[in-house]
């Protein structure tokens, strides 16, 4: 550790940071050296450290052991970061994964909050037209006056950016940068933090997902349960080769494609249409069909009605016009406990809003399916011990990884609360004679590999079963792996309905633009 | 004087204590503190107010005291609910019942030889013509044949806008109740910032109910507040936290109670409790129409984060 101080290239150097919170050992010891100008990876998988460390770089955490040193005049000092102000003082800024943005807010103000050089009176055109132009140099055009809610996600991360490019931040740190963004935003990004690299900054990037590493980053270290694993160059080193360090062993391949016939039909859309919260129209004259034992894919850019449709199979959104049989039996207008009683089972896109109650225990949780019926009810009354015993049941046979069934939900990791919806709905749809629909709505968005392998093979179980699957993602490698055929929406349309087999990304991609299969 | 320009000076003269506790609490719960303590905070500050002006014979000496006694219990709730991360709903509660048995004891207390204030006659605000403007036609009457706090209110209300909208620490006020996480990412003490702005809330408090034993209704009776730290709450949300529509809002109940005593000083058959119910009843009704429209209750809600607890270590 002697003569590191001496080389000149470094930027941050961390030295032996550990992090425990109650429980949990979050950093053993890691070391971490960050260069001037280089895009250095930090991979791993959830709950490997990541996070934490990150933030005891930038003054969130306080480290319980380790010292962090930062170049200054050609030398490494060390450094005790105090705050995250304290951070930003030394040109340390970090851009979170959940966005720290103030959505009543405007982008002008989100920028300048907590600024010190800033008058005391706001003139907040002047500081709009500064903030603008930063973004113009670095690739990332904002409207200065715009409330954050009204800003896209990929718009609202190049404000987080600004923030702190706009207190002159040397060294950025991003937290799973892409998780969030479409495939054209993360080109648009890798380009922002090229220019950026280029002028000398150092980027640490966070994150799960090997692509991006490998398209991103000049070099790359590897954290498994709190500790450096690797330090790597990444044009040394390959997918696979990174995929082994993070998670301790090889992976297995995702599942493949249905091998058996058709079932019948258990879910048709004649003509679908339904209405937005503004009272605009989401879905049009939507037409679909899923079979048993059959992936449907569902893709497209966010935000052009999957999540629409996900609602209306799931009776939570009324249509206003078509039909929807489950079954060959009208559905139309049903309610979500008609939906369920029918077969349809839910995995929303957002587990902790719509798929879990946080703060009610994991064997609650589990139970709310069939808590109406015997076994668990017993008159009005709910029988907890049968309850528990279901649910230890689910858990082992889920894999759920958590100390018991009474630990709240929202304390699991996302992998598990995953898991345990899964473990809910799918035993839900066994009720259904003849196989159930899964509408399943981004089940693997935001999950380590080792998480999205076991979600991916419990839904090929599901339809090898004679389930159909409605596979709603943003993840084309996924769709292209495990759909039958792919339906792209787009604007709430559907523009083509292809299979895999006899298509590509780039035409996907096409269709996900509005262009219409012809 | 016809009977419109009457109620409307009314309004204005019955709406200033409302306006003080409104925009207080809108101080507090931008800064993400809920404060249900007003109704104790006003009630103590009005007989503090009155106790101190009686036994100095100073007005001014009982609204600064008013002050102190508003911020200190403010201060109370400020300890329990963002250093010791208690209920917020539950610790204002026991502020305003704590506030309330206080009052009245200190009431039965504070006079002369220690005994009851109710009854006695101090020194109070009374109108201050401000020379030229109180002689205009109509809105003179209205608005400048007042009292020195009502000036005061004018003046406060407008700055206080000001501060919110217009200036960097406003900007920190506005941000720290909406997202602390991100405000403190970006080096604002959060814990400052609502320690400080939850007790200058309570300051505001005071002041709303030294106007009222020291210029509404002069002198101490039990029950002198009559729940008007219950109403600014509710004014609060409908001023949708903007301290601009609170007086609005006030000088809507002001007007309500003027109408009400209005009628009762004609002699209406209507029974006086079912008068003396229309504010609270229009209290009801306002907050019901309010809430009602959901747009726009979205487009201009509660500050994100109020009452919610802030913990910088807590993992999400």
């Amino acid at each position: 550790m002697t003569d590191v101080t001496t080389i000149p290239d470094v930027a941050v150097q961390l030295a032996g940071v550990t992090k425990r919170f109650p429980g949990v050992l979050a950093n053993d010891s890691v070391d971490l050296d960050v260069r001037r100008g280089e895009i250095h990876a930090l991979l791993g998988e959830n709950g490997a450290g990541k996070s934490t460390l990150m933030s005891v770089l930038c003054g969130l955490y306080r480290p319980d052991e380790g010292t962090i040193s930062l170049a200054s005049d050609g030398r490494l000092k060390p450094v005790d970061i105090r705050s995250p102000r304290h951070a930003i003082e030394l040109g340390i800024g970090m851009v979170h994964q959940h966005f720290k943005l103030v959505r009543s807010l405007s982008v002008t103000e989100n920028v300048i909050i907590g600024m010190d050089g800033v008058p005391l009176r706001l003139d907040v055109d002047k500081l709009g037209a500064e903030i603008a132009e930063i973004g113009l140099r670095y690739h990332m055009p904002v409207e200065p006056g715009a409330t954050i809610w009204q800003l896209s996600v990929g718009e609202q991360q190049r404000v987080e950016i600004l923030k702190v490019l706009y207190r002159g931040a040397d060294v950025l740190i991003l937290d799973e940068p892409t998780a969030v963004l479409t495939p054209k935003e993360s080109q648009d990004l890798g380009r922002t933090l090229r220019t950026m690299v280029a002028e000398g900054k150092s980027i640490i990037f966070i994150s799960h997902k090997l692509d991006e590493v490998m398209s991103f980053a000049d070099r790359v270290t590897v954290l498994r349960q709190g500790r450096n694993v690797a330090t790597l160059d990444v044009s040394a080193t390959s997918k696979g080769e990174l995929a082994k360090l993070m998670v301790g062993r090889e992976l297995s391949a995702p599942p493949a494609r249905r091998a058996g016939e058709l079932g019948t039909t258990l879910l048709e859309l004649k003509g679908v249409s339904t209405l937005n919260d503004r009272g605009l129209p989401a879905l049009r004259e939507i037409s679909l069909t899923l079979g048993g034992g059959e992936i449907l894919g569902i893709a497209g850019v966010a935000g052009n009605g999957q999540r629409f449709l996900a609602e209306v199979v799931t009776g939570l959104r009324p249509t206003t016009g078509g039909a929807i049989e489950v079954r060959g039996k009208d559905r139309t207008g049903a309610s979500p406990r008609e939906m369920i009683s029918a077969g349809v089972v839910h995995v929303p896109s957002d587990r902790l809003g719509m798929g879990l109650a946080g703060n009610l225990s994991l064997a609650d949780n589990l139970a709310m399916r069939s808590y109406r019926r015997p076994p668990l009810a017993k008159g009005i009354f709910l029988d907890r011990r049968k309850m528990v015993v279901e649910a230890n049941g689910l858990i082992e046979r889920f894999n759920v990884m958590t100390p018991g069934p009474a630990t709240p939900a929202r304390s699991l990791s996302g992998g598990n609360q995953q898991k345990a919806i899964l473990a809910r709905e799918i035993t839900a749809g066994h009720e259904a004679a003849g196989g159930a629909v899964i509408v399943a709505a981004y089940p693997t968005r935001g999950l380590d590999v080792g998480a999205i392998e076991s979600v991916r093979a419990r839904l090929a179980e599901e339809r090898d079963r004679g389930s159909g699957v409605l596979l709603i993602s943003e993840d084309l490698d996924e769709l292209m792996a495990m759909a039958d055929r792919i339906a792209v929406f787009h604007g709430g349309e559907v523009m083509g309905i292809v299979a895999p087999s006899e298509t590509s990304i780039e035409e996907l991609g096409l269709l996900m633009a509005g262009e219409r299969r012809t | 004087m016809d009977l419109v320009t009457s109620i409307l000076s009314i309004a204005v003269f019955a709406g200033t204590s409302l306006v003080f506790a409104t925009v207080g609490e809108i101080i507090a719960e931008r800064a993400g503190i809920l404060n249900l303590g007003l109704e104790g905070m006003m009630i103590m500050g009005a007989v503090t107010a009155f106790a101190t002006a009686y036994a100095t014979d100073n007005a001014y000496l009982g609204v600064l005291v008013a002050m102190i006694v508003g911020g200190l219990m403010a201060l109370i709730h400020a300890i329990a609910t963002i250093s010791l991360r208690a209920d917020q709903v539950v610790a204002g509660l026991a502020l305003t019942i704590g506030g309330t048995g206080l009052a009245s004891f200190l009431g039965q207390e504070l006079g002369p030889g220690g005994g009851p204030l109710v009854g006695l006659i101090g020194p109070k605000f009374v109108e201050v013509p401000i020379p030229g403007m109180s002689s205009i036609p109509v809105i003179g009457e209205i608005l400048f044949n007042k009292d020195q706090l009502v000036y005061a209110m004018y003046l406060i209300v407008p700055l206080v806008w000001w501060f919110l909208y217009k200036t960097r620490p406003g900007l920190h006020l506005r941000a720290v109740g909406e997202n602390p996480q991100a405000t403190d990412a970006l080096g604002v003490n959060v814990f400052r910032l609502r320690y400080l702005y939850t007790v200058i809330g309570g300051m505001f408090a005071g002041l709303g109910g030294a106007h009222l034993s020291l210029a509404y209704t002069p002198g101490w009776t039990e029950n002198l507040t009559g729940g008007r730290g219950w109403i600014a709450i509710a004014l609060v949300i409908f001023a949708t936290w903007n301290p601009a529509r609170a007086v609005v809002g006030a000088l809507l109940f002001g007007g309500v109670n003027a109408i009400q005593f209005r009628l009762q000083a004609e002699g209406t058959t209507i029974s006086a409790n079912l008068l003396n119910m229309t504010p609270y009843l229009l209290t009801v009704i306002v907050l019901v129409a309010v809430t009602y429209f959901e747009a726009f209750r979205k487009k201009v809600g509660a500050p994100a984060a109020l009452g919610i607890p802030y913990n910088r270590e807590e993992r999400v």
